[in-house]
């Protein structure tokens, strides 16, 4: 499997991408953290939110189709959602039978569900300007930078680094599931939902052992090329004038969009 | 290759501030007794370990069984993970696990990040490892019989967690949110207990020296058998309570200020005042201090982009 097959990545030059990591982290989980805050039914802002979005990612040249085709992820979580529609007390908008059940839609429930909807998704597409923006090492390193504690930096680099070829094992041993599972015309292969379980069951076990004796492997052959406990790199980052700016820009914009939802 | 989330992640969005924020603070002091813990007691070879093992635990979850109609079963992880690395140790590679499955494929928010490696990272692995660890002296098919319920447990407390969170923070209904995600977590949890039998006894099998007497996964101290045997009590006892009685749990969520008794009073409004701060004016106060507070911050930075521009 190749590296980036999972890589949510998308290689480009622009101002966007130039930005210093923490910069673009910092901003990102402001952004996230202004959007929990604003009120329901604060449409100006929430509009104003989303422009601002789309300017980064036209600053970013990712094209409008990128984000938003991957901004969809939430979507399925909003069912959990779908009760306040009714739930909440209100003038009744829009009443009907789900089977023998009568359900009626509120406004209030319908303004607070809409509201939890857009909130996600402006959040979520924010995110997604991150990473597709922001190598995953530069955005490991960006967390170490923001005073996540080294070890979970580290383990998310390896795990990064390692996922790739762990999945490669796992496609190996699915293919052998696979090889192994011939049917005869008319019959179904293997044995009950039990049986098939304690496979998938094995398999797990398996990867475990490979991927505890690879772990073994590793660390002597990082241990031979000069290892002591401590990841190096070679991109150090650091702050530009436009960093400061940018940063200070967006922050000011996250203010606004505050006092516009609030008042 | 088809990456489909695992159906407990809890987006941005969906989660109150104040509940985002108590379960980044619960999560950040579990993970920091971990990660202090584990710097204790594991040397720098540990490191490639658990990074290599959080992989595991992220391929695993590709793993999967056809059950019927189409759906199929598969690991979330995080009482395997507690079993064979440890209790610690699987905390933190369940929290590298779901802090990657965030960043990475935004599966699972930032700012509610907190609540998700509380439900499905920290939670699981207590209860995980805590049954398990009362099984020390007990024959292999007792052993294997716990780790099922434990795993199955682990799952449930997870949704149970998910469900609750999701209520203080006005989102869903109790009497319907709970048992839904309860509902539908009974037969992942099935999944999962199945699934994480079978890998141990291969395991046990293979290389029984990985989880034998004096290995990383024997060495979690005896008080995890409390730990987990309380959480998991609790979830046994509180499932039943929150379908049965939702408005005795609204009533107590109301009193401790997390739901606010003008929510369902006056409107969209109302859920917006922050808690433990009433009265209008203190919000007020509140709200010119922030903004005061990004005033500063903005001018702060403009000074130093300016310093720096002078410098280049």
């Amino acid at each position: 499997m190749h590296f980036d097959a999972f890589d949510r990545y998308h290689a480009q030059e622009s101002f966007v991408h130039r930005l210093d990591p923490r910069v673009k982290t910092a901003l990102t989980i402001a952004f996230i953290l202004s959007n929990a805050l604003l009120p329901d039914g604060a449409w100006l802002a929430y509009g104003l939110a989303w422009l601002s979005l789309l300017t980064a990612n036209y600053a970013s040249r990712l094209g409008l189709g990128y984000t938003f085709k991957r901004s969809l992820i939430a979507l399925p979580f909003a069912l959990i959602a779908v009760t306040i529609l009714f739930s909440m007390p209100g003038r009744p908008i829009f009443s009907f039978h789900l089977f023998f059940w009568p359900l009626t839609i509120t406004d209030a429930g319908l303004l607070r569900f809409v509201s939890i909807l857009i909130r996600s998704w402006l959040s979520v597409q924010a995110a997604i300007l991150l990473v597709a923006t922001t190598r995953f090492p530069d955005l490991v390193h960006a967390l170490e930078h923001l005073k996540v504690p080294a070890i979970l930096t580290t383990i998310i680099a390896f795990l990064y680094r390692y996922l790739f070829v762990l999945m490669d094992e796992v496609f190996r041993l699915l293919r052998a599931r696979e090889s192994r599972s011939a049917a005869g015309a008319g019959r179904r292969s293997g044995g009950g939902v039990f049986w098939r379980a304690k496979v998938a069951g094995n398999l797990a076990g398996q990867l475990f052992l490979r991927s505890y004796e690879r772990s073994d492997r590793i660390y002597n052959a990082m241990v031979a090329r000069g290892y002591a406990g401590r990841l190096c790199t070679l991109n150090p980052h650091e702050l530009k004038s436009s960093d400061y700016f940018v940063a200070a820009f967006a922050l000011l914009l996250i203010g606004i969009l505050q006092a516009i939802g609030r008042f | 290759m088809h990456y489909s989330p695992p159906p407990m992640h809890i987006p941005d969005g969906f989660l109150s501030l104040t509940i985002s924020i108590l379960c980044w603070i619960l999560s950040a002091a579990v993970i920091g007794l971990a990660i202090s813990k584990t710097n204790k007691s594991l040397g720098e070879k540990q490191i490639p370990l658990m990074g290599v093992m959080a992989a595991f635990i992220f391929a695993a979850q590709m793993i999967n069984f056809p059950v019927a109609g189409g759906t199929s079963g598969h690991l979330l992880g995080g009482a395997l993970a507690a079993i064979v690395l440890g209790p610690w140790a699987g905390m933190l590679v369940m929290t590298a696990v779901i802090a990657t499955q965030a960043l990475l494929f935004q599966d699972g928010g930032l700012v509610v990040m907190g609540a998700n490696l509380l439900n499905m990272g920290l939670a699981t692995a207590a209860v995980g490892y805590g049954l398990y660890r009362s099984t020390a002296r007990q024959s292999k098919s007792v052993k294997l019989g716990v780790i099922g319920v434990a795993a199955w447990l682990s799952v449930m407390t997870g949704a149970l967690l998910t469900a609750l969170e999701l209520w203080l923070s006005g989102v869903s209904d109790l009497k319907v949110v709970v048992p839904a995600m309860l509902g539908v977590h009974a037969l992942i949890g099935l999944g999962e207990a199945l699934i994480t039998v079978s890998a141990v006894a291969f395991i046990l099998q293979t290389r029984p020296d990985l989880l034998a007497e004096g290995s990383e996964s024997a060495k979690g101290s005896g008080a995890w058998v409390y730990v987990g045997g309380l959480i998991a009590l609790a979830v046994v006892v509180l499932s039943p309570l929150a379908s049965a009685d939702p408005d005795g749990l609204n009533r107590v969520a109301m009193d401790l200020g997390f739901i606010d008794t003008a929510q369902s009073a006056s409107g969209p409004l109302a859920g917006y005042t922050v808690p433990f701060l009433a009265s209008a004016s203190a919000s007020k106060i509140v709200a010119g201090a922030i903004g005061a507070l990004v005033v500063g911050a903005v001018a702060f930075l403009i000074g130093r982009g300016i310093k720096a521009k002078s410098q280049a």
